[in-house]
């Protein structure tokens, strides 16, 4: 029985060139946000009802006094046992595919409640499409992995910050590159790898990428 | 590049000065990365601290425009800890050559300068020869008058604190990164370079890329696996329009332009054809002839005659001296002595610097045929802002072209491969490709001109036979004239080519007219029979194990992933660093790379020298060709904070041109515009965003123009992240919103406190309507003396709060 699929997100590779932000919209046919520069790269500033990816900056000073800045390419992260699906209030407005294991919305979740599924994913990642009324996220691109591709952001990644395949392959990446990596940086860790299939390799504290990296 | 992308992973120590690599050329970090999984160390040295630096190992900070004096620091440094790779150096460079003993340097100026005519006499800048003619060497590098020696003398001056009080870049730091990259000067060591327009956006380029090249010579870093000094080129297509000379200076193949001073082929041959009287040089200079006639051969087939040099006296000439540079044009056709534009591809509004006299000089034109694949700020520039339409007098046309995509044709990436595309799809409404739409306007030219006219003989004679069988533009055709073909029978050794075929290398070319070729460079790239190997995408087949997929495309020259590759073995051909074999000698003959040249390594019979393009075989750590000296000095750029110069009392290149309309104005150590100022752009737009604000999704990740400030120049002008500001040069004024970011820092550079700011120049006033406008409405009208590339990466400005 597989165990199914997962995405590695190796930060230490991953140059926030946006290319994966730009390639989930191309892919799912979504939108452009409107939007302003407000004094940051990241932009849009926040996942919303038609982004389901979005490229987190954060800068600040190292104990070194030199600056460090940090890309987390931020999506959903497929848990293992999703809460979202557990509140939810209608048994299939939310689709566990247990080939794959990828979460899915149905656009049934227009009759959750949204307030409860995001304050209860640990990621905070569902959002309301204002249009729709249908909370919203990555999909996995469960229409490509379905059908032998590999999902649309891990395939514009040009330094192989993210890959994607069965997930025992995947676990054990995970455990070689973070091997590798703590000889660089000490602080290197895999966050929530047990729980989640979008397992992030941080090399530093997960509060340097953000607020929801870690559950 | 003198090596490939691909390499790049090989390198024991990359340094990246000059280059936003991570952001302008993406796909350059997945080969940067590997490197760093093999154990290398990644330096950045940048204004700013940037994506690239996120993910280098290290990071100094430089004051824009001090990249002399900073690499000037490491030269000293290399040789006075002895870090240089001495046997390499002896037998491959010319450190040894005995240089004039007129030859000197005071106070910032060679020897021979002219202060009247700002250029210098380069009489004593030459080699001593004996009897024979031969140069002069001293193999023990003790004469005072070696390259060696001057070379010593000359960048013993810039000590760690010079360079640090010039740069603002802390002792420490300079250290780290000297010692760092210093230690790739052995055998088994492999350091490489990666720059981009942070070198050339200079009045100091090509000196800035000379001190690379010296860099990379003192640690025998070229021709290696993993070194090399590599520019950075992309989408662009930069490789491509540098090789096939979209620049006023060259012809296709880097034979330089023909001036009135050359009215025939001969005297032209005269200038480029090198000589030299080692016979351990290969001098491939001395083949420039052959070249040169079978460009024109190619230029001019149907009245091309042996009497008129093939055509060549029909091929327009500069005026001696004339320097025909875009800003010289623009500032010509802001005089009004230019009156008609062909503008292909390109926004000089917004891309070329001090826009508002590009902007004013647009409107001065009687004509203007604009071809793009969407509508920008310069075929648009009658309704500019501040523009009354109504009073523009200018005849606009807007030819709409295909994009890259949807034509066929090559592209020559930035590893010098020449690679084949097919269009992807077919283009909108009316579109061709630019080539297409020359070739129509040519034949029309051609039928008008036989009507009659002035002059109607080079018209005529011009090479317009581009269609295929159906009539259509063909850009294999055009690319098989560029290889070069056979204009009769012709026989080479015991080897008969038919009148037709193609030249299936460039060693085959001739100078008495049976040859024709566009392009000497590419000459390779069909077999004799007409294949196309650009089209070649061979993925498998890597040799070496080092990466060179020698089939897959075309890499000119004569398919050679790295130059220079001779330069990796030693006097045996034996491979220097045996983990990294490029290329040896086995048996008599090369295996591995294509060798630069089938001669013999130096030991054996016939051996020859490994620098095959200079005249006398080695690497030039004295190089007398350009303008200001054989050696790189510091110099301020035009505009900067202080009023004199640290290192001498020259405080500019003393060799650039000025440019004085009443819209150049200059102002350097001004109190009004206290800021260095950098630009660039960013990964999500490309050059003046022309293409990419079009682009939703590409505008939502960066909707507006921005300009980056530290936390301490925001502080004390009382700025909030975010704010909109108004950036002012003395040349024009725009708003931006304020990114107040730790990723900048105010400088401690002689003695004062310098606040570095930085402003991408991806944005136009044309749309989306409240972008901003490109930053280049603020960038001065100067360039390097030697490439005129504008200097887009160092002026000063001031930033200020919005009036409530
Ligand atoms: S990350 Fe949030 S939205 Fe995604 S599966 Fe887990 S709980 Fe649901
Ligand atoms: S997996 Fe597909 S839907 Fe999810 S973030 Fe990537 S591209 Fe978007």
């Amino acid at each position: 029985m597989s165990n199914g699929k997962s995405i590695l997100v190796d930060v230490s590779r991953c140059t926030g060139c946006r290319g994966c932000q730009v390639a989930c919209k191309q892919w799912n046919n979504l939108p452009a946000t409107k939007t302003i520069q407000t004094g940051t790269y990241q932009n849009p500033p926040d996942l919303n009802g038609e982004t389901y990816k979005i490229v987190r900056f954060a800068e600040g000073r190292g104990e070194d006094q030199k600056p460090y800045w940090n890309f987390l390419s931020d999506m959903c992260r497929h848990c293992v046992n999703p809460p979202c699906i557990a509140a939810s209030n209608d048994g299939d407005s939310m689709i566990h595919d247990e080939a794959t294991g990828a979460i899915i919305y149905t656009p049934k979740t227009a009759e959750d409640d949204y307030e409860m599924a995001l304050e209860i994913c640990p990621y905070k990642i569902p959002r309301k499409n204002e249009k729709t009324g249908a909370l919203t996220k990555c999909t996995m691109c469960f229409d490509r992995i379905t059908n032998g591709l590999i999902p649309a952001c891990v395939l514009s990644c040009p330094t192989d910050a993210m890959r994607f395949g069965d997930r025992d392959e995947i676990l054990k990446e995970v455990e070689r590159r973070v091997t590798e990596l703590k000889k660089t940086y000490p602080k290197a860790k895999a966050i929530d790898a047990a729980d989640v299939r979008v397992i992030y390799i941080l090399t530093d504290d997960p509060d340097k990428y953000g607020e929801y990296v870690q559950a | 590049m003198t090596n490939h992308w691909i390499d790049i992973q090989h390198s024991d120590c990359i340094l990246i000065q000059g280059s936003n690599a991570a952001e302008n050329h993406p796909i350059s970090f997945k080969w940067v990365l590997r490197a760093k999984d093999r154990g290398a160390t990644v330096i950045h040295v940048d204004p700013r601290f940037t994506r690239t630096s996120a993910r280098s190992s290290m990071h100094a900070y430089l004051r824009c425009g001090t990249d002399i004096a900073f690499l000037g620091g490491m030269i000293n440094y290399i040789i006075s800890n002895d870090l240089y790779y001495k046997d390499w150096v002896v037998k491959y460079t010319n450190a040894t050559s005995l240089i004039h003993p007129d030859f000197g340097f005071s106070d910032g100026l060679f020897s021979g300068f002219d202060d009247k005519n700002k250029k210098y006499d380069k009489t004593s800048w030459a080699f001593q020869k004996d009897d024979e003619g031969k140069v002069k060497q001293d193999t023990t590098l003790a004469d005072p008058n070696c390259v060696f020696q001057h070379l010593k003398k000359h960048y013993s001056r810039y000590d760690l604190k010079k360079v640090s009080s010039i740069t603002g870049t802390p002792e420490e730091d300079l250290v780290k990164v000297y010692s760092t990259f210093g230690a790739t000067g052995k055998a088994d060591k492999a350091g490489t370079i990666m720059y981009a327009l942070g070198q050339c956006h200079h009045t100091v380029a090509v000196q800035n890329i000379r001190t690379f090249g010296i860099i990379q010579l003192l640690l025998g870093n070229v021709g290696i696996c993993g070194g090399g000094i590599n520019a950075l080129r992309g989408e662009p297509n930069v490789q491509g329009s540098t090789d096939h000379a979209l620049l006023y200076h060259y012809m296709p193949g880097y034979l330089p332009a023909p001036t009135v001073e050359q009215p025939t082929l001969e005297d032209y041959m005269k200038r480029v054809i090198k000589t030299t009287k080692n016979e351990q040089s290969i001098n491939w200079g001395g083949n420039n002839g052959k070249y040169a006639a079978s460009l024109m051969r190619a230029f001019y087939p149907n009245g091309g005659t042996k009497e008129n040099g093939f055509g060549y006296e029909f091929f327009p000439k500069l005026d001696a001296g004339q320097e025909a540079s875009v800003m010289t044009m623009i500032d010509e056709m802001y005089k009004g002595t230019v009156k008609g534009l062909f503008c292909v591809g390109q926004n000089p509004c917004c891309s070329l610097p001090n826009s508002n006299k590009v902007r004013a000089a647009m409107q001065k034109l009687k004509w203007m045929v604009h071809v793009n694949i969407f509508d920008n700020e310069s075929a648009s520039f009658w309704k500019g802002p501040g523009i009354d339409t109504s009073k523009q007098g200018t005849e606009c046309f807007l030819l709409p072209a295909t994009a890259s995509v949807e034509k066929e044709g090559s592209q020559a990436n930035s590893g010098r491969w020449m690679q084949w595309k097919y269009a992807a799809g077919k283009a909108p409404g009316d579109a061709i490709s630019t080539g297409d739409i020359v070739w129509r306007i040519m034949t029309k030219l051609k039928e008008l001109y036989k009507e009659g006219g002035t002059f109607p003989d080079p018209i005529l004679a011009a090479n317009t036979d581009f269609a295929d069988e159906k009539g259509n533009f063909n850009a294999e055709k055009v690319a098989k004239i560029i290889n070069g073909y056979f204009v009769e029978d012709t026989t080479i050794g015991d080897v008969t080519y038919k009148k037709g075929e193609c030249v299936p290398g460039f060693a085959l070319l001739q100078d008495d007219g049976k040859t024709a070729c566009g392009n000497w460079i590419c000459s390779g790239s069909f077999t004799r029979d007409g294949q196309n190997l650009m089209r070649r995408r061979n993925n498998k087949t890597d040799p070496t194990g080092l990466g060179l997929y020698p089939e897959w495309s075309y890499s000119w020259p004569m398919n050679r992933r790295i130059v220079y590759n001779r330069a990796s073995v030693d006097e045996y051909g034996k491979p220097l660093n045996p983990k990294r074999p490029l290329l040896e000698w086995k048996d008599g003959k090369w295996v591995g790379d294509v060798a630069d040249g089938a001669a013999p390594p130096l030991a054996e019979k016939g051996g020859k020298l490994p620098f095959i393009m200079q005249a006398e075989g080695l690497g030039a750590l004295f190089g007398p060709g350009l303008k200001e000296g054989p050696f790189s000095e510091h110099y301020e750029p035009l505009e900067g904070p202080f009023e004199k110069n640290i290192m001498s009392g020259q405080r500019i290149s003393p060799v650039i041109k000025h440019y004085n309309s009443d819209m150049d104005k200059v102002a350097n150590a001004s109190a009004e515009f206290p800021y260095p100022m950098t630009t660039y752009s960013c990964t999500e737009h490309w050059c003046t965003g022309a293409f990419t604000r079009w682009q939703p999704w590409l505008v939502e990740a960066q909707p507006q123009a921005y300009v980056e400030i530290s936390e301490d120049l925001a502080k004390e002008k009382g700025i909030a992240n975010g704010e909109k500001v108004r950036v002012r040069s003395a040349r024009g004024s725009l708003e931006a919103v304020a990114m107040v970011t730790v990723r900048l820092k105010p400088f401690t550079c002689g003695g004062k406190t310098v606040h570095q700011v930085g402003m991408t120049y991806n944005y136009g006033w044309l749309f989306p309507k409240d972008c901003g406008d490109s930053a280049n409405l603020l960038t001065p009208t100067v360039g390097d003396a030697n490439s005129m590339t504008p200097e887009y990466k160092a002026f000063m400005v001031t930033v200020e709060k919005l009036k409530a």
